[in-house]
């Protein structure tokens, strides 16, 4: 039983060592490690226009492989984040980018969520509401549910 | 009293519809989205370039060695770019529609050589024919980041100011020629004869 529990907890160590494998054919190399983190922060934030449902950074497609490499070119270009992502979009359109920005187009999907959990809320104050008046309301209601 | 009670029932009578019709719109919802994935090419991203002039490129001919052809060059009449490689199974598939399209001669048909071999791509013509004016070759894939290019192939039309007109994504068809890459041509000749 020890046994068993400690390879389950080196797997768990191990995962994310085997989702960082780098398969570049020519992998970039970083000046330094603040280079290194923002390269990684940004790519993580770009969709891989390819195989629509992975990053940038985790797309092994040729064309997310060269647009890692012209991310990267950009930042040495001195270029910000916001004007590499400009960059990408000018391209690529809205859809490189996971979070999209917040424009009259975009309001619903940015607050929908927001909206839902307030519909919800409604409900429920409605039906707590309901269910706290007593006598005549209640007694109406359990005849209804008979006739169902 | 009555009259509240009698409202009561009124709404307990909608409010007994309300799953059904929560129901109902989950079943539209769903009807939608299995018509919405019949479409083969729904992974097809808009491209923001319609209607913009075409990125500005100087990229080496295929079949004449050291000569380079820029954006500019291009200009004065209308032309399509076809991205291919010869690494590209699809673009085999499209090679006999594109070639009976380039055949009828409507308008100049360019090719876009994208991350390919030289000599993979001259053996790739020759064997199954070269329906291009002109190939043109961009083996680094840096102009094709400038075209918003992901995949091959991929079709853009450019009208002859140098305005990207339209783009699919996908190996043409028949049908694609004549329902939208036709309309789209004719209305380009359309305005330039206006002009």
């Amino acid at each position: 039983m020890r046994a068993l529990l400690l390879a389950f907890v080196l797997m768990l160590s191990n995962a994310p060592a085997f989702a960082q494998v780098a398969t570049d054919a020519t992998p970039l190399s970083f000046a330094d490690t603040a280079e290194e983190k923002r390269f990684h922060a940004l790519v993580s934030e770009l969709r891989c226009v390819m195989c629509q449902n992975q990053s940038l950074a985790d797309s092994n497609a040729q064309i997310a492989v060269d647009l890692r490499r012209e991310v990267l070119e950009l930042m040495r270009k001195g270029k910000t984040d916001a004007e590499i992502k400009d960059f990408l979009v000018a391209r690529y359109g809205e859809f490189v980018l996971y979070r999209p920005q917040v424009e009259s187009k975009t309001w619903l999907l940015w607050f929908g969520p927001a909206l839902v959990l307030l519909a919800g809320g409604i409900v429920v104050a409605g039906a707590v509401r309901r269910r706290s008046r007593p006598s005549a309301q209640a007694a109406d209601d359990r005849n209804e549910e008979q006739e169902w | 009293m009555s009259d509240s009670s009698s409202g009561n029932t009124a709404r307990n009578s909608t409010m007994r519809w309300i799953p059904l019709a929560v129901v109902a719109a989950l079943g539209v919802l769903l009807f939608a989205g299995v018509l919405l994935s019949r479409n083969p090419n729904r992974d097809a991203l808009p491209s923001p370039l319609i209607g913009k002039p075409a990125p500005a490129f100087r990229l080496p001919v295929l079949h004449e060695a050291g000569r380079l052809v820029t954006d500019k060059d291009l200009r004065g009449a209308p032309y399509l770019l076809n991205v291919w490689g010869s690494w590209c199974p699809a673009c085999r598939d499209e090679h006999p529609v594109l070639t009976r399209f380039a055949e009828t001669k409507r308008v100049r048909v360019i090719g876009f050589n994208w991350k390919d071999e030289h000599a993979d791509a001259l053996r790739w013509l020759e064997q199954f024919g070269n329906p291009y004016l002109m190939v043109l070759t961009d083996y680094d894939g840096k102009a094709a980041i400038d075209w918003g290019i992901y995949g091959a192939p991929e079709t853009f039309l450019v009208d002859a100011s140098g305005t990207i007109r339209w783009k699919y994504v996908g190996p043409l068809t028949d049908e694609v020629i004549k329902d939208e890459l036709l309309p789209k041509l004719a209305q380009i000749d359309a305005r330039g004869a206006s002009l």
